[in-house]
């Protein structure tokens, strides 16, 4: 018999002979969070995130690569790293360089570049699938052609949301996504900068992960400040 | 604390010690300030998050029903998990022991010849010590939480099981960095530590084979490993690292997906007092062909070192509805005199009194289920509702009622009776007799006021603190007697 065995047949023999009720998460979440208009939900994001300590731009389809490129500027970086075959990627890397930031690609397996990821890029840029009001939530679903590591490593990650994609809750995008029927090797929450409050309660940005974090906040015109 | 130079600071250490261990920290001014201050500021932290009491109410109880359905299904859903979790290119692994679990985790480690791990915070891990046979195979294990990065360059243990250096000062800490630490002068700075912390650890990151992680929420359905942080260092060690190993108990899973936003949301406002952490981070299967980052092989470790115990008994289930947030240490007012030290186990505070037993025996943890004034805080702040204060008086009657063999009932629970004294439990028969037999009462208390001048000064545990118990000269019965 294994491991694997004796465990289970040790809890099979002990086991309620009847399960519990399945718990209704859904009637909880309908009787405790009410449903927001779209303005409301963008506040109640950008609040929330804020408070976590990222920086959020308006922008609108054309103005945020001139926003990114002030974002860099201000910090003096002058390299980013985007994915090319994104439709954000694709127009960074058109726009920026002319005007003196050079835009590396993630076109190779982590293993040929590692050191320079870990030691030579200061910035990046992803996209967001969606967002969540509630807490202040970027949702990352990184894939092939943005990978995972872009939202970690470097130091500066600058995030393009569209500010119509933002639910209520975590329950409601998981479940208007339908992510029970499929999921990512790796899909991502992200409410703010890395952050630790390990040495005496004292809250420190930039621990292990981004030390900022920026969200363009993509409107339609009319609606941008 | 001073009796970490004569004892091994990194290992279990069993509760004979208990009392001297807790005695020290009392005395301490300096520690008991750590920890007040600690403790307060969580608290508050917590409150803040809870501004509705009927939200709060409702949230704990479809929590607490969440967790009780799931383990009223629990032998369904380990395979269940199993099965979604193969079939997504995770490789699943069975250990009854902290021993039977070091020795997968080594031997996938050593069958890829590696020999640097960076390790997340994990709790289990520390429960199975992986760091010592880790150490003792020849590979490093490097932890990388602020906080556990911090104790292990102390050769501690963590105090605490959300923030483990919160035995330590600043001041501490940049004494320890300047002398352990190579090239770092001395700097009380926090947000210089932390890069200081940063940029060692990031070196590491680059260059660890094996990533470690623990687990927060396991999905049955989807497949699915849940790590809620906020440093980014459980990121790295499952993204950086060619092999990413994560290890959990058997009963922090779930069955739907759906069940865990009201667990998490419970989780961080409970344990630090956030509305969220940082990062959530879900993992569903290794790197898939295409993908250019993220580990090749993905393995999850499912230990049980007790809990099935725990299991086998209705009440006693209810210790494996807990998510480890830690709210019942803050709130506690023993812990937040003495620290987590003392205790000697690897979860302190009351979800240790109750979870340590079985993973232990209560040979070595009768001690600790006395160690509650029962004034019920934790249990009115546990976000899954575990009645920890009727678990401790349960445990309290398993250690120390009469083993089975003689009058006693066997139950599930390993040494039973583990603390029973013949002498006490004739005592107790005696006093019983003299208080249900009002002849025998009248006489004893009449000798009492008799003899009373040779009650005894020292009176076991009652007079450590307190002034002898004495019979009073005239008995109630007398006084009445003289006011007619």
């Amino acid at each position: 018999m294994s491991a694997r065995d004796r465990i289970l047949a040790k809890l099979r023999r002990n086991a309620p002979s009847t399960a519990t009720p399945l718990p209704d998460v859904g009637a909880w979440f309908a009787d405790h969070r009410p449903v927001e208009t779209a303005a409301d939900k963008a506040a109640r994001f950008r609040h929330f995130i804020e408070l976590a300590h990222a920086e959020v731009h308006p922008v609108d389809a054309d103005n945020w690569l001139d926003t990114l490129h002030g974002v860099l500027k201000a910090r003096g970086i002058d390299k980013l790293l985007v994915a090319e075959d994104t439709a954000h990627g694709d127009a960074a890397l058109d726009a920026l360089p002319p005007r003196g930031i050079e835009c590396s690609v993630y076109d190779m397996a982590i293993e040929a570049w590692k050191t320079e990821m870990f030691t030579a890029t200061p910035a990046s840029l992803t996209g967001a699938r969606a967002a969540i009001a509630e807490t202040g939530t970027l949702i990352l679903w990184p894939d092939q052609h943005e990978p995972r590591l872009m939202s970690l490593v470097p130091p500066v990650h600058v995030v393009l949301l569209d500010a119509t994609k933002i639910y209520n809750t975590f329950f409601e995008a998981m479940s208007h996504e339908g992510w029970k029927d499929g999921l990512p090797t790796n899909a991502l929450l992200i409410s703010g900068p890395s952050k630790t409050a390990d040495i005496q309660q004292t809250l420190a940005y930039g621990a292990h992960g981004p030390k900022e974090l920026i969200v363009l906040m993509l409107t339609a015109k009319e609606d941008a400040q | 604390m001073s009796e970490q130079t004569t004892e091994h600071p990194l290992h279990f250490r069993p509760d004979e010690a208990f009392r001297a261990r807790a005695k020290a920290v009392v005395d301490s001014p300096f520690l008991r300030q750590s920890f007040r201050g600690a403790m307060d500021f969580l608290m508050s932290k917590r409150a803040a998050q809870f501004p509705d009491a009927d939200e709060l109410e409702t949230l704990r109880s479809l929590g607490e029903q969440i967790r009780q359905y799931n383990l009223s299904r629990l032998p369904d859903l380990l395979l269940q998990l199993e099965t979604r979790l193969t079939a997504n290119g995770v490789k699943v692994h069975w250990a009854e022991t902290p021993d039977d679990a070091n020795a997968i985790i080594l031997g996938i480690i050593q069958g890829h010849g590696a020999t640097k791990m960076v390790k997340g915070k994990s709790m289990v891990s520390e429960e199975i010590e992986l760091n010592h046979a880790a150490e003792a195979a020849g590979i490093e294990a490097l932890e990388s939480d602020m906080g556990e990065y911090i104790v292990q360059l102390a050769g501690e243990k963590p105090s605490h099981i959300i923030m483990p250096a919160i035995h330590k000062t600043k001041e501490e800490i940049a004494r320890l960095f300047a002398e352990k630490v190579p090239g770092v002068d001395y700097t009380d700075n926090v947000d210089a530590l932390i890069q200081i912390g940063r940029n060692v650890l990031r070196r590491k990151f680059l260059e660890a084979e094996i990533g470690l992680s623990g687990v927060n929420f396991a999905v049955a359905e989807t497949g699915t490993l849940c790590l809620v942080e906020n440093e980014g260092n459980g990121r790295m060690c499952t993204t950086a690292p060619g092999i990413h190993i994560a290890i959990t108990g058997i009963e922090k899973i779930v069955e739907k997906l759906e069940h865990v936003p009201p667990l998490y949301s419970l989780l961080t406002r409970s344990a630090t007092g956030q509305n969220i952490s940082t990062y959530f981070n879900m993992i569903s299967s290794p790197r898939k062909p295409g993908e250019k980052d993220g580990p090749e092989e993905v393995h999850l470790v499912l230990l049980d070192n007790g809990r099935s115990q725990a299991y086998a008994d209705e009440q006693l289930r209810k210790t494996l509805q807990c998510i480890r947030c830690g709210a019942c240490m803050n709130h506690c007012p023993v812990y937040t005199r003495i620290g987590g030290h003392a205790y000697g186990t690897t979860y302190p505070g009351p979800i240790g009194k109750i979870i340590s037993p079985h993973m232990l025996g209560l040979d070595g943890t009768s001690g600790l289920v006395t160690a509650s004034s029962l004034c019920g805080a934790c249990g009115e702040v546990c976000p899954v509702k575990i009645p920890i204060p009727e678990l401790l008086i349960r445990l309290r009657s398993e250690a120390f009622a009469e083993p089975p063999g003689h009058a006693g009932k066997p139950s599930a629970m390993r040494d039973q009776g583990a603390g029973y004294s013949p002498l006490q439990a004739a005592i107790w028969r005696g006093w019983a007799a003299v208080y249900s037999t009002p002849a025998l009462y009248r006489a004893v208390s009449w000798l009492g006021s008799r003899l009373r001048a040779l009650t005894p000064r020292r009176q076991g545990g009652w007079t450590s603190v307190r002034t002898p118990l004495q019979p009073a000269p005239q008995r109630l019965r007398d006084l009445m007697k003289q006011r007619h």
